[in-house]
Parts: C-alpha cells; structure tokens; sequence
C-alpha cells in the first residue's frame, strides 16, 4: 500500500468525504449568513420609506440564500439517502372487515335489528333531506327574480339621448362616421340602457331592412354585446362595422346591426329615434329587442 | 447498566420535546414517520410548488384584505395618482389604489399574491401532468385524483374572483363576460344571475359576494380539500418510479427527516424567493392605467389571467350558433362556455374510471408508476387532449395574433377551428408512435438481461 498509488485507502476516501461535508457546511453557512444580512437589509429599506424594488430583491435574496443554504445541507453535508418502506394493500383484510361489521351490528343493538332499524333510517334520512331542503330555500334571498326586467331598459318615449356628460344631443351636429355613447336623459352610465349613437355614410344606409323609425342618417343601437355582454366599443367608419373588442363579434351598421362575422347570435337592438320640439333627439320607444346576451324565454315577454 | 442507555440530551428544545411528550404522547407513534419515504425525483416536487404557492397567497392575500374595501360606493379620489386626481371611482377600486401607492409595501405584497395566484394553477396544472402521464391516478388513488380536479376548479374560482374585486375597468369586463355565461344557462340562467349578483348587472352587492367568496367560502374549501388531499396521501404513501428497488409492495426514497424535510423547506424557500423577484420587479395588474369600472367602457386587447385562457377561447372559436328550440333560446355561449367546458371536466373527473376500463385495462392496485412510454395509448390521448387546449388557448388571443401577424381575424379563427380537429389526432399519433418505439428499443436489452440470469 504504498502512497500516492493505487486507489485510496479507506481512511482517505473517509477524509475526502468528510472535507466535501464541511466544505458544504461552510458554504451553507455563509448562504445562512446572506440570508441574514438580506433580512436586515429589507428592514433598512422598509424604515427609510420602502421601495418596491429593493424590497422584492432583499425578499428574493434572503429566501433564494435559505434555500440554497436548506439545500447545500441536505446535499453535500447529509447527503443521499434511500430508506425502503414496507407497504401493504390498501384493502383490510377480510377478517378485519368481519371483526369491524359484527362490533358495528353489536353496538347497534338487537332490538333495532330488522324492520324497525330500515323503518327508522328511513325516516332519519327523510328528516335529514327535508331540513337540508328548508336550509337551501332561504338562498332565495340572495336577490331578487328577474321578472321583466330582462325585456325593458330605462328608455321611454320621449326621453332625451344624452351624451355621457349628460348633454342633450342635437340631430343635425352628429356628422357621417361619427359615434357617440348615449344615455336617456338623467341616466348617464345605466349599465343596461348604454346605446351607441351613429352618424352613417350618406345613402348607406338600408333603410327598407330598418324595423324602426329614425332621423336623417343616425342610427342608434344598444352597446351591449348580444354574446357575452361587453360593451361594443370599436367601430370601423369605412365599412360600418361595429365590432366587439372581447370576442370580435362584428355588427354592420347600415343593415340593422346585423352579425358580419364573430360568435354573436343575433342583432343588437336598436332603439328608434326622433326629435323633440327643442330639436333634440329623442327616443321613441324602448329597444326593438331585449338587450345583451340572449336568455332563454328571450322570445316569450310575459306581458308584451 | 448506565452505559447501555442512550445519553439524555439537555438543551431547551429537548426539555420542550419531553414536556411535550409527557402531555401528547409523541415519541411512540412518531418515530416511524422519521424514516417515511419520500421519491426522490424532481416531478414529485410540482405538488408541494402548488403548496408553497398557496402559502404565499394566504400570507400576501391577509396583508392585502386588511387595507381592501370591498364596496362599490363612489367616493372622490385624492391620492398621490394624479390621472384619477378628483375623479369619482369605487370605494373598493380607491382601496386598491391607496394598497398600491400609499401603504408601505402594499404594491410589493399586492403583486406577489397576483404572480403566485399565477404559479399556484401552473404548479396545479403541471402536478396533474405528472400524476396523468405516469398513471399515478390509479387505483387506489381515484379518490386524490377527483379531489385534485376539484382544487383545479377552486383554484380557477379563487383566481376569478380575485381578479375582479379591484374593480378596475379590466375586471369588470371579466365579470361582465363571467355574468352572461351563467345568464345563459336555460331556465335558470336569470334567476341565478341576479341571485349571485343581488340584482340585475352590475348589481347591488357584487363586491362584497366576491369578497366574501375568495376571502372565506373559496380558501375554506380549498384548504379542507387540501388537507384530505394530503391525509389521503399520507394515508395511501407515495407512489414511485420503477427502478431495481421498488417493487409494488414498497416505497423507496428519501427519508422524510432529514432528507426531504430539507428539501421540501429548500424548494418552499426558492418559491418564495422567485415569486418575490416578480413581485418586486416585474409589474403586474396595473390597475391605475386601466382606469375605474364604467359598465359602458371597455379596452382592447383584453385577456384574462393565463388560466382563464381556454374558457376565452372556446367562446371565440365557437360559431355564432343560436337556436330557438321550442320557444328555449340556446344562446352562443352556453355551449362552448357550459357545454363543453362541462364536458372537459366531467372527463377529467372520470378519467380514473375511463382508463381502468379502456386504457390500463386492469382493476388492480397501483403504486409503481408507468413512465409515459409504458402506456402509449394514455400518453397519445394525453398529448392530443393537450393540443387540443393548447389551440383552444391560442385562440383566446386571437385578436392579438391576428395584428401582430397581420392575418386577416376571420381567416385565423377559421385556421384555428380546423387545428383543433386536425391537430391534436397527429400529434396524439405521434406521442403514440414515439412512445412504441421507445419501448421497442429498450426490449432486446431486457430479453438478453433476463436471458442472462436464467442462465447463470
């Protein structure tokens, strides 16, 4: 056994392993002591007035320096390790079973054997269903039916459009490929009763397919998105498409805001125009339809 | 005598271990699970990601829901951001602007819980590969297998709510999109709408339903699901890869104490650490550039949170299809939004027993896991069903694709409905094929090892 040749005694491999060991350990704790210095580190900037940078650095610096210092430990200090575990089916065994069904029936007693016990069950879970029953009831709570209020929005005859600072709206200052968000007069912001006002291409527009009445070259339809809801904010003047910015439903405004392209599956409404003694537009009625996304009794108003 | 016994430790965690012990009765039962064993392989890790993940969520998430206000009342703002300077937004939308600007270390704690919110589905999502692709859901484990789908739907509603309580205009158009889906379910779609949201959109007490949902209801459930998740696992122990030692009547791995506890507290420290750095450096949610909540307002492109992605899509890819049936009017969302998304975790959810019947083919107990090239068909039908949500993911930004790449958006959607019937049948194929003859090619091996033994 002569030095330096051959492969290392025992007693070498045990001291090379041992200075890869405290080799780790030296590098985990100097990662413990970053972590430290880190820690104070993100209290300094918080006290001096916080800075979300330099607060999330500090924070990654400490953990990533516990993380590595928990890690260097388990590694190079402590090392590989495999324990094998004995496992058994997940099944009991039938005895088990057996032992656990006659203590179970045991208990139960005798006299609630037989017709009585599946008579007495049956009725406790009766109670049970019924009592949870009445607890679920009260859910009705939350808020109240929908009754019409799916079918009708704030808009009446008569009622002024206002833009959204609440002006009233002359018909002849809405110029071609204009577009403007309207409410019914001291409305401004009603979810439901949002509608777009537009000033089409003069001769674009197809009147004859038009189910409601309007003024000059404006059209007016409801901003919201008969598919899922959103408010139909884009609008295309050079071909007259409205279009959806949540899922690209395209409407063309000069054909009674008919789906061009998109998941849409119906016009959106339109809300039929006309001009008050002072000049200002007006609705004439409430939408041709109802608003939004399409429900399912969409087409059975109750008291339409 | 006395040399025989084990010397008696005295430092205070010792004294505290005794004195605990004395009242608890620890040591007995204990010792045993000093030595349980943990695989030693990274993808067994995904999991405790998710955990650590839901750590962060419900430290940041406490911090942030002592400074929100959950109501929609107006009031005038007149914090330091001067856009919205004297402008009148919602009490709770003010909130989240006065967390993010004026408490100290507000902003910081705000984007960590929405970046891990982001890691918490990923790291569930991946951990479900996992589990999937190397059979783990098997019998006996059917039962772990529902309950992680289950988390993935709580995860989903816990990201959704939370994405919409600050009000901002981002959030209420989710919500917007998320309330017409539900309106659209026949017969009951209405009620149940004005049910959730107190009234018609957008409602009277909107805020504070979402609120309480993912500050109680949602953490509640899935905290109680995660805790039988991991008692069942305990229960059950881990399942392991093959390798020479393990055998279906053992578990073989790392020892829980020290080896894994140090690792598991090491992975915990590094989720942390990253989720920090995001948090810190790179923005998130910025919801003073988008501007309060007006119902008439909108801005594009607008996306929901990555694992929202595939409900977007399925809504954008789906034709505008509308029926009225016997005076019922399907709208065109309930099937893409309802119907199909139904149905994908419906599959999910049965998958243990759709397998059992069609693809492991076998009723027996499982702990030693397949590699994914030991069960080629489960890995086709895998990598196929992940193709297919991938295109559908895809196309929940199709807008944006679209300009960027200046494709005409109706000629892309069509593209994209086409792949999802094209696309995931090859690569499933594929995976299949290549699954085949990867186990091809380790067989001559085999044969001439085995052959080895019996000779010898």
């Amino acid at each position: 056994m002569a030095k330096g040749d051959g492969a290392p005694t025992r007693g070498e491999q045990w001291r090379a392993a041992r200075e890869r060991e405290d080799r780790g350990a030296r590098l985990a704790a100097t990662a413990f002591v970053v972590a430290i210095v880190a820690a104070f580190g993100l209290m300094a900037v918080y006290i001096a007035g916080g800075q979300t940078q330099l607060e999330g650095l500090l924070l990654f610096i400490a953990f990533a320096a516990v993380g590595t210092g928990l890690g260097l430990w388990t590694k190079r200090v402590i090392g590989p390790r495999i324990v094998v575990e004995d496992r058994y089916p997940m099944r009991s065994t039938d005895e088990a079973r057996d032992e656990f069904e006659a203590a179970y029936e045991e208990s139960l007693g005798e006299a609630v054997i037989g017709g009585r016990r599946r008579f007495l069950l049956r009725l406790l879970a009766g109670a049970g269903a019924s009592l949870g029953l009445a607890l679920i009831v009260p859910l009705r709570s939350l808020g109240p039916g929908p009754g019409r209020d799916m079918f009708v929005t704030a808009w009446e005859p008569g009622r002024r459009l206002v833009d959204t600072n609440g002006v009233p709206i002359l018909a002849e200052t809405l110029g071609a490929d204009e577009v403007r968000t309207v409410f019914p007069e001291g409305d401004v912001g009603d979810a439901k009763a949002q509608a777009l006002l537009i000033g089409t291409r003069p001769d674009a527009l197809q009147r004859q397919d038009l189910t409601v009445e309007t003024v000059d070259n404006l059209v007016c339809y409801s901003k919201i998105c008969t598919h899922a809801g959103c408010p139909v904010g884009l609008y295309r003047a050079s071909v007259g498409e409205l279009i959806c910015p949540c899922h690209q439903s395209t409407f063309d405004v000069n054909d009674g805001a008919k789906v061009v392209s998109g998941p849409a599956g119906r016009p959106l409404p339109q809300l039929p125009l006309g001009i008050d003694d002072a000049g200002y537009l007006i609705a004439t009625g409430d939408f041709s339809a109802p608003v939004g996304p399409s429900f399912w009794n969409m087409t059975h108003d109750v008291d339409a | 005598m006395s040399a025989t016994q084990p010397r008696r430790r005295q430092s205070p965690v010792d004294d505290l271990a005794r004195w605990l012990d004395d009242r608890l009765r620890l040591a007995e039962g204990s010792k045993k699970y000093l030595n349980k064993a943990f695989p030693a392989h990274w993808s067994f890790l995904l999991g405790e990601v998710a955990l650590f993940a839901l750590v962060v969520l419900l430290f940041t998430g406490t911090f942030l829901a002592l400074f929100y206000t959950p109501d929609s009342r107006l009031v005038v703002y007149q914090g330091p951001y001067v856009p919205l300077q004297g402008m009148e937004i919602s009490a709770a939308y003010e909130s989240t602007l006065r967390l993010s600007f004026e408490v100290r270390a507000g902003l910081l704690m705000r984007q960590i819980h929405h970046w891990a919110a982001l890691l918490f589905v990923a790291a569930i999502v991946a951990h479900m590969l996992r589990v999937f692709f190397t059979g783990a859901f098997r019998k006996p484990r059917e039962l772990n297998w529902v309950i992680g789908v289950t988390l993935l739907l709580l995860s989903f509603a816990a990201g959704f709510t939370g994405y919409s309580l600050p009000d901002d205009l981002l959030s209420g158009t989710g919500l917007r999109i998320g309330y017409s889906v539900v309106l659209g379910i026949p017969f009951i779609g209405p009620l149940l709408g004005f049910l959730l949201l107190g009234g018609e959109y957008p409602g009277t007490d909107t805020i504070s339903r979402l609120h309480i949902a993912h500050v109680m209801l949602i953490p509640a459930g899935l905290l109680a699901l995660l805790g039988a998740h991991l008692a069942i696992l305990v229960r059950q122990k881990h399942t392991h890869k093959p390798s020479s030692l393990a055998r279906e009547d053992n578990v073989v791995g790392e020892p829980l104490f020290p080896s894994q506890t140090l690792t598991t507290l090491s992975l915990g420290a590094f989720t942390i650490a990253v989720l920090s750095l995001l948090g810190g450096l790179f923005e998130i949610n910025p919801i003073w550039l988008y501007g309060t909540y007006e119902p008439y307002e909108v801005f594009a492109p607008a996306q929901p949170d990555w694992y929202m992605g595939w409900t977007e899509g399925l809504v954008r890819l789906w034709p505008a299809w509308e029926w009225t049936i016997l005076g019922v009017t399907i709208p065109s969302t309930l099937l893409p939004a309802v119907g199909v998304g139904g149905l994908i975790f419906t599959i999910m959810f049965a998958w243990p027993w759709i397998d059992r019947k069609w693809v492991g083919k076998d009723d027996l107990e499982h702990h030693l896991l397949e590699r994914p090239r030991d069960n080629p068909l489960r890995t086709g039908i895998g990598v196929a069903a992940l193709t297919l949500l991938a295109v559908i993911f895809v196309a929940g930004s199709n807008d944006v694709i679209a300009s960027n790449f200046e494709i005409g958006l109706q000629r892309l959607t069509v593209l994209l409905r086409w792949a999802c019937f094209v696309l995931p049948p090859i690569t499933g194929y594929l995976a299949y094929r290549i699954a085949r003859s990867l186990q091809r090619g380790e067989r001559p091996t085999e044969a001439t090892a085995s052959s080895a033994v019996e000779s010898a």
